[in-house]
């Protein structure tokens, strides 16, 4: 049945089989030397003679290995390093219970919100004999998964508050409302950076500074704010009033209504569109190493482009952290479809 | 209904942060390192020889010992810095806005960047000058037979109008290829993106001999088409604490001269010799005038060794880079650093 089905997808007609077998050409040409390059003829141990003699022919894995601790967790103090490993752990680990495990219903938003608020006193410490670890030590997968997390979880509530705003018949609220996602929607993400980092210190007095990561943190939050309410008041708009008359009829306040009988079936009717989002804010991260926060990309600069031996094995380091991306992203996929179906 | 109105609300998070961050810095840069114990340096995010973190997360290079050398004569320990690592397009915000107390990133000092920017240069730690790096099938043997061709560059720098500047004086037409990152311009130009790739004269043997897929295919053209005197920069508006770096930095060099090194720190101090004894604080207490004690240049010599030995540490001989001294050797040795006279 199955084979029967792949016979005739593959190879049922003539451009078909073509198709295939230029495919299948192509494969074969090209998978031999990937092989030989990132396998047969890598190394796979941190030692940079062994891997300078293989003039790259083949992969040097041995990089990662030799700077793992500073791509992932960045300029963290080395003796903390549990700290950011289990503030990477507690977000992750929200991702994959809402990707694969039980949660499902109200635990589900809830654990994902609630992993990042965990994660950030965590890093920050300054409590119960966890020494305080200022923010722009932070750096790597934490940091990243850290923007995204508090990103999201910060920038969902808001907007289906502005969502809900720009419904209302306050014309004033609507048109400031509308004025600020236009504006925000109107600026790439790398600009409301340079503004949060660049021009706010100018406004300060001297010698006051407030702190780099909540001001990214702030500007990443409005700016994500605002995409997400338009998906949310798109979802809205399609909601069909029947239901919202019906809820009237059956006694059902107007808050009550909305809590109960629209949001949800909104939030779900408009996951995919979330996780759309999500997931380009977990790759637009990487923008924040140009105001100086080394998320896992910056991390990799910082632990690379100065080191004389290693950084001719730039590539291997770079694939690997696109590896965790690939990773990253394809589990927040599976998390809206999951969401979707709740 | 929930009406929360999100510009009120990043007004009131930015409010509430500015009230609760620290009071203004009272006084003097000086007063407010000493109260912090900590001096808050503006380095590079990896530039091999000057400043990069290694594997261990331990800051290195010439730049980072200028640093290390004031935090000694400073604060009496080369390890009480924070280092903050700063993309070239933010180092000077950083500093304008206090962020770090000295930038010590392979900054080129030029009239605007001094006058302009409200920084102050405190003296160069490294003479440096633009070149070309070019295939070798080009069949090119100088900067000039490089017409028409697309430069590699990076962005945010002064290689970067330097390349404009020349292309206009020789008449010649070169199209930049401007790059963000150092090492998206270094492998556009090995892909072949671009015919010649330009930066410091100081990067472009290290970068042939170790980047390029076969060393023998490039060559490094015989000009150097600019002057890129390298320094430690501070704010405007502390005198005090700009003479303190400026005079760190002619301590490093003049221990050269002296034949001050790292080792004999201790063992000269009983030297004849005045001006050594000057130096290491024996004699004349040169420090009170720099609000310092009268050990800060001997401390910061046996810190980081005199300037002969950063150099030969982190650029020269004894590093991957293998730089010459060329003009960075001593004015008696035939280069072009001269101290100002400690005395």
């Amino acid at each position: 049945m199955r084979l029967a089905h792949l016979r005739r997808t593959l190879f049922g007609d003539a451009l078909n089989t073509t198709l295939s077998l230029l495919i299948l050409a192509a494969a074969v040409l090209a998978l031999p030397p990937l092989l030989d390059w990132a396998v047969l003829k890598a190394r796979f141990a941190p030692d940079v003679v062994a891997c300078e003699a293989l003039e790259h022919a083949g992969a040097c894995w041995g990089v990662v290995a030799e700077k793992a601790r500073f791509i992932l967790l960045g300029r963290y103090p080395a003796d903390e390093a549990w700290r950011p490993l289990l503030a990477a752990g507690l977000i992750t680990g929200s991702w994959l219970a809402a990707a694969y495990g039980g949660l499902r219903g109200r635990a589900l938003p809830l654990a994902l919100l609630l992993a990042p608020l965990l994660a950030l006193p965590l890093l920050a410490g300054g409590f119960a004999g966890l020494g305080s670890v200022p923010t722009e030590l932070w750096g790597g997968l934490p940091l990243t998964l850290l923007l995204t997390g508090a990103g999201m979880a910060g920038a969902l509530p808001i907007g289906i508050a502005v969502a809900y705003g720009r419904r209302s018949s306050l014309p004033l609220l609507r048109g400031l409302l509308t004025a600020y996602v236009e504006l925000a929607r109107g600026i790439p993400l790398v600009a409301a950076l340079f503004i949060a980092s660049f021009l706010l210190p100018l406004f300060f007095p001297q010698g006051v500074a407030v702190d780099m990561l909540w001001r990214v943190l702030i500007a990443i939050v409005l700016f994500a704010a605002a995409y997400l309410s338009e998906i949310i008041r798109g979802g809205l708009q399609a909601f069909p009033a029947g239901q919202i008359d019906a809820a009237s009829a059956l006694g059902f306040s107007p808050w009550q209504t909305q809590r109960w009988i629209v949001l949800p079936q909104v939030l779900r009717n408009v996951a995919p569109s979330l996780a759309n989002s999500a997931i380009a804010l977990f790759k637009d991260t990487s923008l924040v190493t140009i105001v100086s926060l080394y998320e896992l990309t910056g991390a990799l600069g910082l632990a690379l482009s100065g080191d004389a031996q290693w950084r001719p094995f730039y590539l291997e380091a770079w694939l690997f952290i696109a590896a965790i991306y690939w990773l990253g992203c394809a589990l927040l996929a599976r998390i809206s479809r999951r969401f979707g179906q709740a | 209904m929930l009406r929360l109105h999100p510009g009120r609300l990043a007004g009131a998070l930015i409010l509430a942060l500015l009230t609760a961050s620290a009071p203004a810095l009272a006084g003097k840069t000086l007063d407010a390192i000493k109260a912090k114990g900590q001096i808050a340096c503006g380095v590079s995010t990896g530039v091999i020889g000057f400043s990069a973190a290694d594997s261990q997360g331990q800051w290195k290079g010439l730049d980072v010992d200028v640093c290390k050398a004031i935090a000694a004569a400073v604060l009496g320990d080369p390890n009480k810095v924070r280092w903050v690592p700063l993309s070239s397009q933010q180092r000077f915000t950083a500093i304008q806005s206090g962020e770090v107390d000295i930038l010590s990133r392979n900054t080129t000092w030029s009239l605007t960047r001094d006058a302009a920017l409200g920084l102050h240069f405190a003296g160069v730690s490294y003479y440096d000058g633009q070149g070309f790096l070019i295939p070798k099938k080009l069949k090119v043997t100088s900067a000039k037979q490089l017409k028409n061709a697309e430069v590699c560059v990076q962005s945010g720098t002064t290689t970067e109008k330097n390349l404009a500047d020349y292309a206009r004086a020789q008449g010649i037409k070169l199209k930049p290829v401007v790059f963000d990152k150092f090492e998206a311009s270094i492998k556009a130009f090995f892909s072949g993106r671009c015919q010649a790739y330009t930066t410091d004269a100081s990067a472009l043997a290290f970068i042939r001999s170790k980047e390029a897929p076969v060393p023998d295919d490039y060559l490094v053209l015989p000009e150097i088409i600019s002057k890129e005197p390298l320094g430690p920069a501070v704010r405007r508006g502390d005198d005090e604490w700009f003479a303190i770096v400026k005079w760190t930095l002619n301590a490093l060099i003049e221990a050269e001269e002296l034949g001050i090194t790292q080792a004999r720190v201790d063992s000269l101090k009983a030297a004849p010799d005045p001006a050594v004894q000057r130096f290491l604080g024996v004699g004349e207490d040169l420090g009170k005038s720099l609000g310092l004690d009268r050990e800060w240049a001997a401390r910061a010599v046996k810190a980081v060794g005199n300037y002969g030995e950063i150099f030969n540490r982190n650029v020269g001989a004894d590093s991957p880079l293998k730089l010459p001294r060329g003009l960075n050797a001593q004015w008696n040795k035939g280069g072009i650093l001269y101290a100002q006279p400690l005395r």
